[in-house]
């Protein structure tokens, strides 16, 4: 998009591109300053007691002196920085951060070559640089626990939701081998050889013992999850690949937990016994399985409480963003990994909280997510830039770039090694592409930083120098493998991700053939792969789907709510694309009520009507969707944001009858519009406008439009009682009954379309149980239409 | 080794079967130990009922269409080297295979294995996934978690979006076609066959 704009207006774009990096400058400049305003008044932080304090101090003199009161002019306006200085200083930090991203986007040449990542840290290296010579002190950004507590949860939980299950346990056994005996091996190759190093005469390290050593080599082999995201995001690999990087990653927390954890304590003693040793495998198998099981009790708490929201849909969101966070703190509290406590939630209660929270909902969670982790990760790499300047460095070539080389080489033995064991193991075998862009891909971070941060002076009197070179290995492989990634992947021509969306043919063979194999195995009589998964899902939809789902939606297979999905994207992306194009039948993506109309209605108005259907179709379900909210809205005479409307589709729609009256008034009117010719597509702004001038609109049904603003539907282009048949597909009818001349049918048909239930109506079932939970998915689907509709946020809507 | 190589002597042509499925003679013997085990009758043939009385298989939705594969039309019984043959489809495939188009493909190359998954839909064997087919599979896969009218809006989306000559049935082309992004090596092998 941006190669486009450059083509359509090179002038514009230099100007831009001038404007871009005026802006940065700018931003750099003024944060500075801020900053050291900031820092200038009040110190840091930590001494926030002390001003805190002072001001009292001050207070009680002021007081105090009120006896010998001289009289000072009432202040109108005065200054009080230090007053706020902390969230204010807070709030600078992140708005920094995302103005930088934006930043970046508008030079377009700049993104593609460097990482975003790398630039982010070079704008710390700026900040922190600015702030330095002005002299002040640059505030310790990097703190331990303002990392681990507040930077890291979102990123790590961000990737835990939307974890891709099924690749990820297809691949577990290979991720497990590169995460915990990759680790290790790292961790005391380079540790192990540093020491060897460290012991050789002349770089007068011999201070160096062997257990400080080892703690280095396990900090610093540690893949970051952080890096590992942001530079992956940007190359677009494909998921096998991205999988077992991104697993290895968040895997091998635990193991640096362990080993990190072993060897300071033990380096007080100066030596680790082979008792030390069987108890650090222990606590290994403890750290990790403990922290799995507090995300998973977690994770079922959160899929449990939401089955009860229904009511309460505003703070659904909040639910799985508390569990989550509790989780982590849980498992931090027992030093157990947090990171896979916080992987462990996400995963477990995704499936079941996804089920039983509305659409916005949804949407609600995952642009928070991606938000809150979006700006975390930013201000991870701001930081390092400014923790770079602010450090104390204590530079030792020989280490340094020992420990660089270190990395890297035994990462690649670690990955060729690894790989030539699993492949005996796959079936679908890693080859040499593969392995290097997984050694290659082996990306250090702040995770690294903070660990050595936490070191303590005292007992590490060389904890400087391992900063120094662990903050170069970062820089090391952001800004070299970082930037380097890219053009190898494309030179090696490795398979890219996929784009394209799963077809429901896939869907429905994928599933097919998981039976078939799950049945071929029980003919051979093998307890494989497909038994076990087949096993879980039969466990899964007997027993906790049942406790887990509010309400009939446990029942709903996968396939369907799949189906129904689809459909639904389909519906608003043919809406939004704009209705005046006209679709040929014979486009395999349509959906499927486009086939079936054109054959039944007669050539002639398919003509003419066709291209208007499909978006007078949708947005005559968004009519009925919201004409069936006037009932609920009548009641609700103020606006209250605290209160989301309950939902008819899932509460009360067995008043869909009552719409039956309107559906025929609707038709009626319908019935004028058909030669009416299309307008042309708009955003819903616009139709809102066009509908308030428009005299035809249908909303006869305006008694309560007074007092809360309504969502008006743009039916100036010509609709047809078919348009409403776009439910039928879900209906019980089925395609019979569709057709202009049938109005009874389409009657019946538009009633049954928005019942789903259709025993009110005398239509038979068999065997129907509980109320109108036919399509679950289709009313959660319809009842909520989802974030095309952000727009119209400001109104009270249905969710 | 001693018990494999008597087993492996009771096995008539062995030879053949390994050169035709590409099992190793250690893999041959597994099978034919699970062969005799299902032959509860000793008659050196599997029938329907025998296959019927696994227990998991009789809860999976397309067991009994599995269980036919295994029978030839026309044919009552199984014996060891059609089980073998059948079960080959499923083994990992060879990735060294030098692609030489006089040779017969083999039994469990991907095309082979699509053949296979296809046979299975195609039930009355024309060639064709024809609706009621895929209704009929919709059906027991889905049990009965959904009413017609939805198993038949997916059974029309399925065709339609497959369907690139419109005759209104899957062929094996546009079959294969619409598994093109799916991995059927990895979906459709199972390690122990190797």
């Amino acid at each position: 998009m941006s190669v486009r704009v450059a083509l359509h207006s090179p002038r514009g774009s230099r100007s831009f591109l001038e404007r871009g990096l005026l802006l940065l400058v700018m931003l750099i400049f003024l944060e500075g300053t801020v900053l050291t305003l900031g820092a200038a008044s009040s110190p840091d932080i930590s001494a926030q007691d002390n001003t805190g304090g002072g001001d009292d101090q001050r207070g009680i003199e002021g007081r105090h002196g009120h006896a010998n009161y001289t009289k000072k002019a009432f202040p109108v306006l005065s200054l009080d920085y230090r007053h706020i200085h902390v969230p204010f200083e807070i709030s600078l930090w992140v708005l920094l951060a995302s103005l930088m991203k934006l930043g970046f986007h508008l030079i377009p040449r700049l993104s593609s070559i460097v990482p975003e990542s790398c630039l982010l840290i070079v704008v710390g290296l700026l900040v922190g640089g600015l702030i330095k010579l002005a002299g002040e002190e640059v505030p310790p950004v990097l703190d331990s626990n303002l990392f681990f507590l507040c930077l890291l949860p979102p990123i790590i939980l961000d990737a835990g939701y939307f974890l891709p299950i099924r690749p990820f346990m297809e691949n577990i056994g290979t991720i497990l081998m590169f995460a915990v005996v990759g680790t290790l091996w790292n961790a005391f190759f380079v540790g192990g050889l540093l020491y060897a190093v460290c012991q050789i005469e002349g770089t007068y390290l011999s201070q160096v013992e062997l257990l400080p050593c080892l703690l280095f080599g396990s900090i610093i082999s540690a893949v970051d999850p952080v890096a590992v995201l942001a530079v992956f995001e940007e190359i677009h690999i494909n998921e096998l690949l991205h999988i077992l990087v991104f697993g290895e990653s968040l895997l091998n927390d635990a193991v640096t937990v362990v080993l990190y954890h072993l060897f300071e304590e033990y380096s007080d003693a100066g030596e680790v016994t082979p008792m030390d040793v069987v108890l650090g495998v222990i606590c290994f198998l403890i750290v990790s399985l403990g922290g799995i099981a507090v995300g998973t009790i977690y994770g079922i708490l959160a899929a449990f409480t939401s089955r009860f929201t229904s009511h309460t849909r505003v703070i659904e969101p909040l639910f799985v963003f508390v569990y989550s966070y509790m989780a982590y703190l849980s498992a931090e509290m027992f030093h157990l990994s947090g990171i896979m406590a916080l992987i462990a939630c996400g995963a477990v209660m995704r499936p079941y909280v996804e089920a039983n929270i509305s659409h916005k909902s949804h949407t609600t969670v995952k642009y928070f997510l991606k938000m809150w982790s979006s700006v975390s990760e930013t201000l991870i790499f701001i930081f390092l830039g400014v923790a770079t300047v602010a450090g104390p460095h204590a530079w030792n070539w020989t280490f340094v770039s020992v420990t660089v080389i270190l990395c890297l080489v035994s990462r690649v033995i670690g990955v060729v090694g690894l790989t030539f064991i699993i492949n005996k193991f796959r079936i679908v075998k890693l080859t040499t592409k593969d392995q290097f862009i997984v050694a290659y891909g082996g990306l250090r971070g702040a995770i690294a930083f903070s660990l050595g941060y936490l070191l303590d002076k005292d007992l590490f009197p060389m904890r400087t120098m391992f900063l120094t070179a662990i903050i170069t290995e970062i820089f090391f492989t952001v800004f070299v493998q970082g930037m380097t990634i890219k053009p190898l992947v494309d030179l090696l021509a490795v398979k890219k991700k996929q784009e394209a969306k799963r077809s429901i043919n896939e869907e429905i063979h994928t599933q097919f053939l998981d039976h078939l194999l799950t049945g071929i195995e029980d003919i051979c009589g093998h307890y494989g792969h497909h038994h076990w998964k087949d096993k879980l899902n039969r466990f899964n939809k007997k027993y906790i789907k049942k406790c887990l789902i509010a309400g009939e939606r446990y029942k709903e297979p996968q396939l369907i709510a799949f189906y129904h999905k689809m459909e639904f994207k389909q519906a608003i992306e043919l809406v939004e694309s704009g209705g005046g194009v006209k679709l040929p039948s014979a486009m395999p993506s349509q959906v499927s009520m486009q086939n079936i109309q054109p054959k039944k209605l007669p050539p002639a108005v398919a003509e003419r009507a066709l291209p208007q259907f499909t978006k007078g179709r949708e947005e005559e379900i968004r009519k009925i969707l919201r004409s069936n909210l006037q009932k609920t809205r009548q009641r609700l005479r103020s606006y209250n944001r605290h209160t989301l409307v309950a939902d008819p589709f899932e509460d009360g729609w067995n008043d869909f009858i009552l719409k039956k009256q309107r559906m025929i008034e609707l038709e009626k009117k319908m019935s004028n519009y058909l030669t009416v010719p299309a307008a042309p597509p708009d955003s819903p702004t616009m139709c809102r406008a066009r509908l308030a001038s428009d005299p035809n609109a249908f909303y006869n049904i305006k008694a309560s439009s007074d007092g809360v603003p309504t969502i008006q539907v743009d039916l100036a282009s010509p609709q047809s009682p078919d348009s409403v048949n776009m439910l039928n597909e879900f209906s019980k009818r089925g395609a019979t009954d569709q057709g202009l001349g049938q109005r009874e049918g389409a009657d019946r048909d538009e009633d049954q379309g928005l019942m789903m239930k259709p025993s009110s109506a005398g239509i038979e079932e068999k065997g129907e149980e509980g109320g109108g939970n036919k399509n679950p998915g289709l009313m959660r689907c319809l009842s909520d239409p989802g974030p095309s509709n952000e727009d119209e946020e400001d109104e009270p809507f249905l969710p | 080794m001693g018990s494999t190589n008597s087993t492996l002597s009771k096995i008539p042509n062995v030879e053949e079967l390994v050169q035709e499925t590409g099992f190793t003679p250690a893999h041959i013997v597994r099978l034919y130990d699970r062969f005799e085990a299902l032959d509860k009758e000793k008659t050196g043939h599997l029938r329907p009922q025998d296959f019927g009385a696994i227990n998991r298989l009789a809860i999976n939705p397309i067991g009994d269409r599995i269980i036919g594969a295994f029978f030839s039309p026309g044919q009552e019984t199984v014996d060891f080297h059609s089980f073998v043959r059948i079960l080959a489809h499923f083994r990992p495939a060879d990735k060294k295979r030098p692609k030489d188009p006089s040779m017969p493909e083999p039994v469990n190359s991907r095309t082979s294995k699509l053949k296979f998954a296809f046979q299975l839909y195609d039930q009355d064997k024309d060639g064709k996934i024809s609706r009621a087919e895929l209704l009929q599979v919709l059906r027991s896969m889905l049990e009965m978690q959904v009413t017609e009218e939805q198993l038949e809006s997916i059974a029309d989306r399925t065709i339609q979006e497959a369907d690139l000559d419109t005759d209104d049935a899957i062929s094996f082309e546009e079959f294969r076609k619409s598994l093109e992004k799916v991995n059927i090596d990895h979906k459709m092998s199972i390690r122990f066959l190797r």
